[in-house]
């Protein structure tokens, strides 16, 4: 018998002893629900606090009494930590049960921090909306990851992609247009994409061109933008004396915006925000409804098999891989033309690492994408939101790193007990080799 | 078989003096074959004759250096497959080319979407495949997931994905390597549908049997050149293997009778599951003894995977027990068992059988290498064991550039041949089998079959399990039919006969004999 039998059989007998992911899971909701229910709900301050649906003065809103919540969403837990070992009859319910504790986590934080803190009130829906502006640079650079990566080429040259987009692009603005004309502002968004669209050439060109290792190809990407958008600033940025400038402006939709309370906060927004749910959107349909996205998938899961039905791997990973850099391209203009209007060295700050987690946790689908984006991105806003708040526990404040780090912590929990497991596409980060 | 209705509407493909060099090796030198209208051409060859790259370069995946190939009179150079396909040429590879996680309609119409708008229109896909399905007598399901599939529906899917490009020359590589003897049989049928219905076909084998069964007539290629050409009545099975090989070759294994001494290997009500948890194993009984090899027939999926694996102690039996020389070994692992003398050549030669990417040397002490006589004080002794592989590699006849070279450069049959070098050196007491010579050519099977042999003469007890009934039949010196997790009958191999066997294991009605 062999080595690779005796790999096979202790793999099989770990998965038989000890705790599958599913009970540890309902494990650590049983242990959350008693710690809530008979440490927390106790200890923290019986008044009344309220959730506000606008700005101030006097705004529209429910009020609600902080251990009530505490307690409601303990039992849902404990309950979602005993149908985790219930008979198998009533174990259907234990997945949906999971998932509805691990979304129940969001309410939870919110709830908890409102009550220790000296605020007695904090506008939800506003949250709401800053977690969809801060997603939009997420969204669109795990867009980026999936054309490249369901077309066979494992992109974590994103963040390089998305700097350069920012950095090329704000220089453009700031030398022609002074960073001030909106004519030179879109011209310079459109360089910003097609900066980014030939950042991703060059990986296209290392990965399938010369078969450089896609991980190696990516990191080149990530310290060549750095390196030369850094040049840029110092040598062409900062000897234009402009520091900032005039970004994009926001607007309403039509009717939608005209909505009582939400319209006005969840319906204004900025350009390339809206522009990231057309990129969303447009991406599911192209991908799953036209032959070409057909044939982008085909050559991520077996390009051999593509080949032989004539598809031309090569040219449709070269396409995916640039459309990708292209989006990732807006997501740096999305830095340094709308959310800011500057430009900082390694101003994305980490963004593209983060997309990549939000692809995984959208298991390589684009609405799923948007979803961890979307988690993503309410976690930042969260983040800062209860920096403002000043959580106190027994007259001592949380420092707000701390805080900052709460929201993510949250999102690790989401991710390894409600998403389960992700399967890539079967052939990202194989090169490809023509047959002769 | 239909015989070749339209021999007088002449050939539909021409292939005139084809040369292909591939670094260090030709593999076609001046080969010549035409393809009639409505015929089945079989392609015959040894592994590494050098078939499935002509069949390639017909298909378009490879350019020849030299000569011509021709498609209905006109001379064609193709680029790429998508121009052999527009000229009505359709591959059924010997590895599918399938994409496991699309439904049977994406993979179907994968390059040459059918589209309304500028969107995938798969309801008129589904549609035009039923009809395709009911007219050629091939049952797919278009949105099934392909990876859900069995090898059977998968490789009809392969079929469809070809017709479905109006394909009328076939080419099938090693069509039947994959399948059960009764999904062989559903694909005769097949394809003698498809040449009724005008299709051409090439049919690319190392099967004997099955060429005499549906070719019309017959090339053999061997190391790349043709050395014969036959129509099937002219042939035999003998002249050609004969001319396969190169030499005569022994069909009947020669062997002296049995000598059986005590039960070695015995298995008292072994139950055990699949991978989804099914219990395929039923409370099976089994006893092998020393100098004699026991072959397991049987339907393929009646438990012979999970039986192979429970004994060898790959896979946890949930009732009954296993005793090898004397001593239970239930709950052992694969190494303790092997340690005992127990060797096994497992089924799944590529995930059981040896590490891809380890060279042939490490491969053939991937059992031993903790031996004393090939690592000191946890460091491996490199010069033990390439001498022990190079003796292995002489000794069992496998043909490699050197011992150092990746295990995955060699062909299928060379692979098995260092998993079987592996597993019959050292001193053993038993040796569990199963489908040794899966996709090998008529040479390999022979030594295998010999060294094998040898082992039950120096008293070895042998655990055969094999979906080959031929194979079943001139190794084994008692049969045993598995059927839904248990003998269905117990024979002795001197009195079987192919009908009889084939009776239980479609029916596991026993025959009256035990």
């Amino acid at each position: 018998m062999t080595t690779a039998e005796h790999a096979a059989g202790a793999a099989g007998a770990s998965e038989r002893v000890g705790l599958d992911r599913q009970s540890a899971t309902g494990l650590v909701f049983g242990l959350l629900g008693v710690a809530l229910i008979a440490g927390v709900a106790p200890a923290i301050s019986g008044t009344s606090r309220k959730f506000n649906f606008e700005p101030p003065p006097d705004p529209a809103g429910i009020g609600f009494h902080p251990p009530t919540w505490v307690i409601a969403i303990g039992v849902l837990f404990l309950l979602t930590a005993v149908l985790g070992f219930a008979p198998p009859e009533a174990r259907r319910w234990a997945s949906p049960a999971r998932l509805l504790s691990a979304v129940a986590l969001i309410p939870l934080v919110l709830v908890l921090s409102l009550a220790l803190s000296d605020n007695p009130s904090t506008n939800v829906i506003n949250l709401f909306n800053e977690s969809l502006v801060l997603a939009t640079p997420l969204a669109l650079g795990a867009t980026t990851g999936l054309w490249c990566e369901r077309s066979g080429i494992i992109n974590i040259g994103i963040e390089g992609t998305m700097l350069a987009g920012a950095g090329i692009g704000y220089m453009t603005y700031a030398t022609i247009g002074d960073a001030q004309s909106t004519g030179w502002l879109w011209f310079s968004i459109l360089v910003s994409v097609l900066a980014g669209g030939m950042v991703a050439a060059l990986l296209a060109v290392l990965s399938i061109r010369f078969g450089v290792n896609q991980i190696v190809g990516g990191v080149v990407i990530n310290l060549f933008a750095l390196g030369l958008t850094g040049f840029l600033r110092s040598e062409v940025i900062v000897k234009t004396g402009i520091t900032t400038g005039v970004g994009t402006s926001e607007f309403g939709l039509p009717l939608l915006s005209e909505i009582p309370v939400i319209g006005d906060q969840l319906f204004r927004g900025k350009p390339i925000y809206w522009m990231m749910y057309l990129v969303v959107i447009g991406t599911w349909l192209v991908m799953f409804r036209t032959p070409w996205g057909l044939r982008v998938r085909s050559c991520g899961e077996n390009p051999h098999a593509a080949e032989t039905l004539g598809v031309n791997v090569v040219r449709v990973r070269y396409q995916s891989v640039i459309l990708g850099g292209l989006i990732a391209g807006l997501a740096g203009a999305w830095f340094s033309m709308e959310s800011q209007t500057r430009f900082e060295d390694n101003m994305t700050n980490a963004a593209g690492f983060i997309a990549l987690a939000a692809l995984i946790f959208g298991k390589w689908t684009p609405w799923g994408a948007f979803g961890g984006a979307l988690l993503f991105g309410f976690s930042r806003a969260l983040g800062t939101r209860l920096q403002f708040l000043g959580v106190e526990v027994s007259g001592f404040e949380i420092p707000s790193e701390f805080l900052q780090a709460l929201p993510f912590v949250v999102t690790l929990v989401v991710v390894a007990g409600a998403v389960g497991r992700s399967i890539p596409p079967a052939a990202a980060g194989q090169p490809f080799n023509r047959s002769r | 078989m239909a015989q070749a209705s339209g021999n007088a509407a002449g050939p539909v493909l021409e292939i005139e003096g084809i040369t292909k060099a591939f670094p260090g090796v030709v593999a076609n030198d001046n080969v010549s074959l035409t393809l009639n209208q409505g015929e089945i051409h079989c392609l015959l060859g040894e592994n590494g004759a050098g078939k499935s790259t002509l069949m390639n370069m017909v298909f378009g995946l490879y350019r020849p250096d030299r000569g011509t190939i021709r498609v209905r009179g006109e001379q064609v150079s193709f680029q790429d497959s998508g121009e052999a396909i527009a000229r009505g040429i359709g591959m059924v590879h010997q590895h599918f080319q399938l994409i496991p996680v699309f439904t049977v309609a994406e993979n179907i119409i994968l390059g040459n979407e059918i589209t309304k708008g500028a969107f995938l229109d798969l309801d008129t896909a589904r549609r035009q495949i039923d009809a395709l399905a009911e007219r050629y007598g091939l049952a797919v399901d278009p949105d099934a997931t392909v990876g859900d599939l069995s090898v059977g529906e998968q490789q009809r899917v392969e079929l469809v994905k070809a017709l479905f490009r109006d394909a009328d020359i076939l080419i099938l590589d090693e069509p039947t390597a994959v399948l059960t003897p009764g999904e062989v049989d559903d694909f005769f049928e097949v394809v003698d549908s498809l040449t009724g219905q005008g299709k051409s076909i090439i049919f690319i084998t190392h099967k004997l049997r099955e060429v005499l069964a549906v070719a019309d007539r017959i090339t053999v290629l061997r190391a790349g050149q043709v050395v014969g050409t036959a129509t099937a009545d002219g042939a035999t099975q003998q002249s050609l293997a004969n001319l396969m090989v190169g030499r005569d070759v022994v069909f009947r294994v020669d062997k002296a009778e049995a000598d059986p001494g005590p039960a070695v290997i015995r298995v008292q009500g072994l139950r055990s599951l699949d991978d989804r948890g099914v219990e395929t194993v039923t409370g099976l009984d089994v006893e092998v003894r020393a100098g004699e090899i026991f072959g397991i027939a049987g339907v393929e999926g009646n438990g012979q995977r999970e039986l192979v694996e429970t004994v060898c102690g790959m896979r946890p039996a949930t009732g009954g027990r296993v005793e090898m020389l004397g001593q239970e070994t239930t709950g052992w692992g694969p190494r303790q068992i092997n340690e005992l003398g127990v060797a096994h050549v497992p089924e799944n030669r590529s995930k059981h059988g040896v590490v891809a990417q380890y060279t042939i040397a490490d491969n053939l002490v991937l059992n031993r290498y903790h031996h004393r006589k090939f690592s000191q004080r946890g460091v491996r002794n490199t010069a033990a064991i390439n001498a022990e592989a190079r003796e292995l590699v002489e000794q069992f006849d496998v043909r490699t550039p050197g011992v150092d070279a990746v295990i995955d450069t060699l062909s299928g049959g060379n692979q098995q041949k260092v998993i079987v070098a592996r597993e019959l050196t050292g001193d053993l007491k038993a040796l569990v089998v199963a489908q040794p010579t899966r996709g090998l050519d008529v040479g390999s099977i022979e030594f295998i079959h010999r060294k094998i042999i040898e082992l039950r003469d120096r008293g070895v007890a042998v655990l055969l399990v094999s979906a080959e009934l031929d194979e079943i039949l001139s190794l084994s010196d008692r049969i045993g039919v598995l059927y839904r997790g248990r003998l269905a009958g117990t024979v002795e191999a001197a009195d079987a006969t192919r009908e009889e066997l084939g009776l239980l294991m479609a029916t596991g009605a026993t025959g009256g004999k035990s």
